[in-house]
């Protein structure tokens, strides 16, 4: 690296720096990050505190322990004439320097308990939808949406085509053309997202088809294993509507690093559009035998019927 | 030392075997054995070193340039089984061997055949496991966990299951053999409250060993029999359960990760004051922290499955115990600290490894404490920031230990003293260079970037290129820790006295050096002023 490139990645340092702990809200990975992001749903915001938290107290501690270390391997050098001392105890010293870490672990142990408790609450949500992993993508079924059952929305979701030519072994091609809009997505897009209403409680429950993988959107503030022959729940609540990236976060095989998660979090109008789209798609093919035409009745009425619960 | 009372009928009391095949082969004797373990856990450290820099080549920057994805998977699980069961466990079983006869005052192991057992059945394990490389189907890919149903689609899953078998059967007659020894072989006059804190620590991490080793071994072979005899275990479709794989898995792996680590404790704690030329602060303490960190290690185990989708009582449980071991860890790190304050301090390579043990230790104990807080490790798990974390405590942490304990005991080992020099040059060039590999990471775990994957977004290319480069350079620096081993093994013209360092204290400095293929065939006469805690209760 150039004197210039050193000079240019400290300033980029310094500048993340800034943004990362001054409280501006990011998503997605960006260069030089440097701490958690703050997240985009209503429960992230916890991990982002006590990260910043933690970070902090153990910054203070070790300030004072390392801070102490060069002292005395400043002032108690052979070289300057240091005597050796004979004391090997100070009872007092040592249960200070229990007791004191005790109260900040205590102090600590609160903080989470009251994370885990609130993440752990999946009641009360107005959506639900089934996360599955697959060697190596995502399936998404829709289940419910404010009370009522979706029919047949349900897809795959894998890594897009041009993140998959520019990954392949000698393939020449360059990751950092790989872009939507301003974005490089290498390996963060995919060829159909998660798409879902801010401002509403979605349960997640999350399982697997064949193998342990973990479903990790970083803006939502936590992952969850998806695990064959069991279901998780989860749950999240987004408030800012844009594009939300992560990936598998569990080793699952060798295109482990090729299943990225996209969550696009969209208004609850445009949502209930989206939604009446895909029901309509879905019920489509299935309507062209005349059986199935009573049924796809019910699915296109309850589309029409959503924008108007939306707002 | 008199032969004369001697009553074994062995007829190698005048020194080593001629015979390279006999002394080496055949050895009974503990410093040979620990000789062997030490040269084999440096050749697998540069093994496992080079399985690393292959990783960080591939990752120095986005794309794919060297290999397919499923290879760099091999590398990421034989990196982290050879550095585990062939470098770092060996590495300390080897420093067991050599110096806990010679800290007590004892003539030999107590089960000397089969010390010389546990130490031949490693190379084979390890040849059975690393020639799996070079198999049709490769290595095992799985990570060195080995969490069902991924691991059971490799197939050389059996091979693996194998070398575990074989290397959990070392590593049970070692920790048998070191409990006898310290529990049966003592000086008399070396009351346990007098051993140095290396023996206690040794004492504590064999009963760990004997503890979780089997456990490990039942769960491999679980494995293996869902695999191969159709037992559904870890099969959801024929009622077993992924879940409890790892359940096992951890409840031997989290006090794996102390068995790493305690030892450690120990070592440090019979450099600082040394060269600090001060009795150790709170040795009672010192020994009470480690014991308490094993008790806790069997209760902890579940923090590393926080993302498994654990009932919320046991998520609290296993975050308040895990919680809990941060105050004998602290407890550790303050009286190091006071040992040094007050003391008359020299900097020799030794100490200098120490020293930065503390630190960088400390920093990845920092990180685990974050680590232990539920609500963020929904986020750091799984990503560079755990990889960050454990590479913190395990290379600035268990490596750094062991080499600083190379360069401590080498001279009492060959009789010569290593060049001070180069020794430095190895120090400063690690301790700068492994923080430009790891430091960095934990940026990378921060902004996203999940473990195990061999491609990246560009928005983690700056770090990871830093990375590589500091990882490349680390690995560059181990080459001199192998130069001054081999000068100071055979070329340095330096000899060592008996107590090679000024502050030393204890009975391994009163032989001489090198030490004699026998020692203490006679028990010593124990002075409590020589030994280097022999006044814990003034």
């Amino acid at each position: 690296m150039t004197s210039g490139g050193i000079r240019r990645s400290f300033t980029a340092w310094a500048a993340l720096a800034l943004a990362s702990f001054g409280g501006v809200a990011q998503a997605d990975p960006s260069p030089y990050q440097l701490n958690m992001e703050r997240g985009a749903s209503t429960w992230s915001q916890v991990p982002y505190d006590l990260n910043n938290i933690s970070l902090g107290v153990c910054v203070v501690i070790g300030i004072l322990v390392f801070g102490a270390m060069f002292i005395a391997m400043f002032r108690f050098r052979k070289s300057r004439g240091a005597v050796a001392e004979k004391w090997s105890h100070n009872t007092m010293l040592e249960v200070v320097w229990t007791t004191i870490p005790v109260i900040i672990l205590i102090v600590l142990a609160y903080l989470a308990t009251g994370g885990i408790t609130s993440w752990s609450d999946t009641t009360g949500s107005q959506m639900t939808v089934k996360v599955t992993g697959y060697q190596w993508k995502w399936r998404y079924d829709y289940v419910d949406y404010l009370g009522k059952p979706i029919s047949k929305v349900g897809f795959m979701s894998k890594l897009d085509t041009q993140s998959d030519q520019t990954r392949q072994l000698g393939s020449g091609m360059d990751p950092y053309a790989v872009k939507v809009g301003d974005e490089n997505t290498y390996l963060l897009n995919v060829d159909k997202p998660l798409v879902v209403p801010v401002d509403t409680k979605i349960r997640f429950v999350i399982t697997g088809a064949d193998v342990i993988h973990s479903w990790w959107v970083p803006a939502l503030g936590w992952k969850l294993d998806a695990i064959p022959g069991i279901i998780n729940a989860a749950w999240t609540n987004i408030t800012v509507p844009g594009t939300y990236r992560g990936q598998c976060a569990e080793l699952c095989g060798q295109d482990h690093g090729f299943m990225p998660i996209v969550v696009v979090a969209k208004s609850k109008a445009d949502f209930a559009t989206w939604l009446a789209e895909q029901e309509a798609q879905s019920a489509a093919p299935v309507a062209a035998p005349a059986a199935a035409s009573t049924a796809a009745v019910p699915a296109s009425a309850q589309s029409a019927a959503a924008p108007a619960t939306a707002k | 030392m008199s032969h004369a009372a001697t009553h074994d009928q062995h007829d190698d009391h005048h020194g080593a075997p001629k015979s390279f095949f006999q002394r080496w082969c055949m050895s009974t004797n503990h410093k040979d054995i620990g000789t062997l373990y030490l040269v084999f856990a440096l050749v697998m450290f540069f093994i496992g070193g080079s399985f690393a820099m292959l990783i960080r080549a591939e990752l120095f920057k986005p794309g794919l340039q060297l290999m397919q994805p499923y290879f760099f998977n091999q590398l990421t699980t034989m990196h982290a089984l050879v550095m585990i069961f062939g470098a770092i466990m060996p590495a300390f079983v080897g420093l067991g061997n050599w110096m806990i006869p010679l800290m007590v005052g004892a003539p030999d192991m107590a089960l000397p055949r089969m010390n010389n057992l546990s130490f031949w059945i490693l190379p084979f394990a390890f040849t059975l496991m690393l020639s799996t490389l070079f198999m049709a189907g490769g290595g095992p890919a799985g990570g060195w966990t080995m969490y069902p149903p991924l691991s059971l689609q490799s197939d050389s899953l059996a091979y693996v299951v194998f070398a575990v078998h074989l290397m959990g059967i070392s590593s049970i007659m070692g920790a048998i053999n070191i409990i006898a020894t310290i529990l049966n072989m003592r000086a008399p006059g070396m009351e346990l409250l007098k051993m140095p804190v290396f023996v206690w620590s040794w004492l504590i991490t064999a009963f760990l060993l004997i503890a979780v080793m089997p456990v490990l071994a039942g769960a491999v072979t679980m494995l293996l029999t869902d695999k191969y005899f159709g037992t559904n275990f870890f099969n959801p479709g024929g009622g077993g359960d992924p879940v409890l794989y790892q359940h096992i898995f951890w409840f031997f792996g989290h006090p794996e990760v102390y068995i790493m680590i305690l030892p450690a404790f120990g070592i440090i704690s019979e450099i600082i004051p040394t060269f600090a030329r001060k009795p150790i602060f709170g040795y009672k303490a010192m020994v009470f922290a480690i014991a308490s960190i094993a008790f806790l290690s069997f209760i902890v185990w579940a923090h590393h499955m926080f993302a498994v989708g654990l009932p919320m009582g046991a998520e609290i449980f296993f975050m308040y115990a895990t919680m809990l071991i941060a105050v004998p860890t602290g407890v550790k790190v303050f009286n190091w600290v006071s040992t040094m304050w007050g003391g008359s301090m020299t900097f020799e390579t030794p100490m200098l490894f120490a020293i930065a043990f503390v630190i960088l230790f400390t920093i990845g104990g920092f990180s685990g404490l974050m680590l232990a807080l539920v609500p963020a490790d929904f986020q750091y798990h799984d990503t560079y920031f755990v990889v960050a974390h454990f590479h913190y405590v395990l290379v600035t942490g268990a490596l750094f230990a062991i080499i600083a304990a190379t360069y401590y005991w080498l001279p009492k080992w060959s009789g010569r003293m290593y060049s001070e020099f180069w020794a430095k040059m190895h120090f400063w060039n690690s301790v700068i260079w492994v923080n430009v590999l790891f430091f960095p990471q934990h940026f990378l775990g921060l902004a996203g970037m999940p473990r195990r994957i061999p491609d990246y977004n560009v928005a983690f290319a700056n770090f990871n290129m830093v990375s590589s480069i500091g990882g490349f350079l680390f690995g560059a620096s181990q080459l001199i820790f192998l130069g001054v081993l081999i000068h100071g093994v055979w070329f340095s013209k330096k000899k060592a006295t008996d107590r090679v360092w000024e502050g030393a204290k204890g009975l391994e400095w009163t032989v001489p050096s090198p030490a004699p293929h026998h020692t203490f065939e006679v028990p010593p006469v124990i002075h409590d002023d020589e030994l280097a805690h022999g006044h814990v209760n003034d």
